[in-house]
């Protein structure tokens, strides 16, 4: 680069003294311009091209708004995978946006995030005040998410515009933020889980009816294990599952995940036995393929369940997974998971009050729209449809008069929901939780998986790694 | 010259005094700006001139970012002042005191990462470059079908890391992977998959991949370094008696030494800071045995939301590698001079 500035000046400079005769006119000069023009030339050309520079960095801002000031009636909206792939929820979401459009003029781009990715991505939209205008969250997250102030908080005027508090089912409302304060988002879609079965090899293997009792789970398990096939699936490497069970596990041992003054306690002996039983699936009754561990997306434990390679699976709806599947929903039943026995203590939990929840980014310029988006989502027919699709429950009372809801799968979940579901701790560290419990429970699951004898000392040096973690964080 | 001794209007009144010709308001202006500025210092100015663009971009796109870091690793950046920085408070050195107190979990974490790490990056650059020296030493040569094999030499590096390393994950999966149906199925080398993505062997597959990825660019610098050595020393060489290892030794590898040290260099760098083949190959959580520096703290930070933790630590993997590099090049250098 140099090197060629130095030649180009020395050529002019040889030009410049090569000739000078009167009555041509000087080179001299001619030189000294043509440099000077190629230098303003080269000003000129750094000048627009810092320009455009500029441009581009304001552009992002200022064109953003100009387009929206132009066309205000598009929003972006980030979707969770509710079904057994992103495509697939893509065409369920398709119709009811395109009624949406028709009925309002605006147009919802939509983009379904896999879980994996879905919590990072609107931590970065958060700290970048860039993204979507409305996202689907997991409704564990609403605590944590509101502690960010990231979303507009749905105070008595907006949740009158959506028909009001008193619309909404009661457990699904309770998990939308921390007590005391307007909820950070609306409830779309409840669900808990459940102990989902195949009636088939059920039936092959001489069962008549599903587990009751604990014992019983194992003892069905080791009667489906056999031929290649598996008791039961599990989402070994998906640090939502895992957190989700050692919830629920914890609650059957007694087991609090945050104390009196919220300092987290995951390493409790009690929260060392609940994950000690869940691990012990695989571990000991040998009832969970151990391939299982790698799972991580959140729908290979599922289509091991379809595919008929495992005879249970304890999760929340898997209608839309089955039907995709080509399994018709007399192929397989619900039923609770089982509750431990009264006499040893805990509590009478075996679900958690999960679900979905739509929230509407502060840093949206359109939030009108958004709301407008959040009416309709909630609205009877769209909560009908779309519940419908993914076998989840209405979270508005009225959009239960449809028959569908009556069905057998759908009472199932609501009978567990309305009894014996816990809600997971509404602060603002529980996301954390999930996080770093989940996290553990991979590791030990992949310990498991590859023989290494799994012991309390091992789970608890685990957990408590995961405690000091969170406390280092806070 | 016909052209050159015709008078232009521009040149004639360049040679006029600034100022007094015919009035053509734009381009006196110019020129009155221009006079400003003395001669030496328009010589002088026009290399920097030139560069400015890139200095600004790499001001832009590098520096900023990178202070913008330094600065977050000082704040108590957690979840309540994600949305607004400026409100977060002031932590001091405290994410530094916990990203290297080894007695507790996250500094414990960060020691076994780092280890882990050193022990990837040697191996990967080990093999990288053994790889890419003997396919450039034996591609020198000329055959039929060079070219060929050249290119499909060249295609792992040519495919985007995401196509490439998914691919990886999917072959190393333990019941459906390929990986396990050649060893096990076909070759009838093990009794049990082994896992590949999970526990011990996870160190392994994502080094097969990595080096994979890489040697093809090792071998294209060394090819392209080899077109370089003078085909008379060989030949001289040859008439000394010399076979084709005393050639090797003391006639291709010293002269390929400039390129390699520079090669050496940006493997490591790149090796040590890569994020994407862990990232691609593991998702969001690498196991232990694999967790290389860099996804450990993306996961760190996201982990407890504490993005201050986070930036420490980036800003202590930034300091190490600064002072490796310079270490090498020092000494390097000297060896160079020496010899």
């Amino acid at each position: 680069m140099l090197s060629a500035v130095t030649a180009l000046s020395g050529g002019d400079n040889a030009g410049g003294t090569g000739s000078t005769t009167a009555d041509t006119p000087s080179p001299t000069p001619r030189g000294t311009t043509m440099r000077m023009r190629s230098l303003v030339k080269a000003g000129a050309l750094l000048l627009a091209v810092s320009t455009s520079i500029a441009a581009c960095g304001a552009g992002e801002g200022g064109g953003a708004a100009a387009t929206e000031a132009a066309a205000p009636k598009t929003l972006t909206y980030w979707a969770s995978n509710q079904g057994p792939s992103l495509e697939a929820d893509a065409e369920v979401l398709k119709p009811e946006l395109a009624r949406f459009e028709k009925e309002t003029g605006i147009k919802v781009n939509v983009e379904v995030v896999p879980w994996s990715d879905l919590l990072n991505r609107i931590l970065a939209a958060t700290t970048s005040g860039k993204g979507p205008d409305v996202v689907n969250i997991g409704n564990t997250w609403s605590a944590s998410l509101q502690a960010t102030g990231a979303f507009v908080p749905f105070d008595d005027e907006l949740l009158a515009k959506l028909g009001g508090k008193e619309r909404f089912l009661g457990p699904s409302l309770a998990a939308t933020g921390a007590q005391g304060q307007p909820p950070a988002a609306v409830p779309i879609y409840g669900m808990t889980y459940g102990l989902i079965y195949n009636k088939k090899m059920f039936a092959e293997a001489g069962i008549e009816a599903p587990p009751k009792t604990w014992d019983e789970l194992i003892a069905t398990g080791k009667k489906l294990t056999k031929d290649g096939k598996w008791g039961l699936a599990v989402e070994g490497a998906s640090v939502s599952e895992n957190a989700h069970h050692a919830f629920i596990f914890g609650q059957q041992h007694g087991s609090e995940l945050f104390d009196a003054s919220g300092r987290p306690q995951f390493d409790s002996d009690k929260q060392v036995a609940a994950t000690k039983q869940f691990l012990d699936l695989m571990a000991v009754h040998k009832i969970v393929n151990p391939s299982n561990a790698e799972y991580a997306n959140g729908t290979q434990a599922v289509q091991d369940f379809t595919s008929g390679k495992a005879g249970m699976l304890l999760w929340q709806s898997i209608t839309s997974s089955a039907k995709a599947a080509g399994m018709s929903e007399d192929d397989y039943g619900v039923a609770p998971i089982p509750l431990p026995d009264p006499s040893q203590g805990g509590k009478q939990v075996n679900g958690m009050v999960a679900g979905i929840n739509l929230a509407i980014f502060k840093h949206s310029e359109n939030q009108d729209a958004a709301a407008e988006f959040v009416k309709f989502m909630t609205g009877k027919q769209a909560q009908q449809n779309l519940n419908k699709a993914y076998g989840s429950l209405p979270t508005v009372t009225d959009a239960y008069d449809d028959p569908a809801f009556q069905s057998e799968h759908i009472k199932a979940f609501q009978q567990i929901l309305a009894t014996t579901a816990a809600p997971l701790p509404q602060v603002p560290e529980e996301s954390q939780f999930e996080t770093l419990v989940g996290t553990a429970m991979n590791q030990l699951f992949a310990d498991v998986a590859s023989g290494k004898p799994v012991t309390e000392e091992h789970i608890k040096a685990k957990l408590t790694e995961a405690n000091e973690k969170m406390q280092a964080g806070s | 010259m016909v052209v050159s001794t015709t008078p232009r209007p521009g040149a004639r009144r360049g040679a006029r005094s600034p100022g007094g010709g015919p009035p053509r308001p734009g381009r006196r202006g110019l020129d009155r700006v221009t006079a400003l500025i003395p001669v030496r210092l328009r010589r002088l100015g026009l290399p920097y001139l030139l560069i400015l663009p890139a200095i600004l971009l790499e001001l832009l796109i590098h520096l900023v970012p990178m202070v913008v870091g330094i600065a977050m690793s000082f704040l108590k950046l957690t979840q309540f002042f994600i949305r607004n920085w400026s409100a977060a408070p002031g932590a001091g050195l405290a994410n530094y005191e916990i990203a290297v107190d080894f007695d507790s979990a996250v500094g414990r974490g960060l020691l076994h990462s780092f280890t882990v790490t050193v022990a990837f990056t040697l191996l990967a650059i080990g093999l990288a470059w053994l790889l890419g020296t003997a396919g450039a030493v034996l591609m020198q040569g000329s055959f039929r079908g060079r070219g060929l094999l050249r290119t499909l030499f060249l295609v792992p590096y040519a495919l985007p890391a995401y196509a490439a390393v998914i691919t990886w994950s999917f072959m190393f999966q333990r019941d459906s992977g390929m990986v396990n149906h050649v060893l096990v199925d076909q070759l009838g080398l093990a009794d049990d998959r082994p896992f590949w993505l999970i526990g011990g062997n996870s160190f392994v597959a994502l080094l097969v991949t990595y080096v994979w990825r890489t040697w093809p660019f090792a071998f294209l610098m060394l090819m392209a370094a080899l077109q370089n050595i003078p085909s008379d020393l060989y030949e001289a060489s040859a008439i000394d008696g010399a076979g084709w290892w005393k050639q090797l030794r003391s006639i291709t590898l010293p002269m390929l030494r400039p390129v390699n040290q520079v090669l050496v260099l940006v493997l490591f760098l790149w090796t040590f800071n890569d994020f994407n083949t862990p990232y691609v190959l593991f998702g969001k959580s690498a196991p232990e045995e694999a967790d290389l520096i860099s996804i450990h703290i993306y996961q760190s930070s996201f982990v407890t939301w504490n993005f201050g933790s986070g930036s420490a630590m980036s800003v202590l993997l930034l300091l190490f590698l600064l002072l490796v590099t310079a270490v090498y090049l020092v000494a390097t250098s000297r060896r160079r001079s020496d010899a």
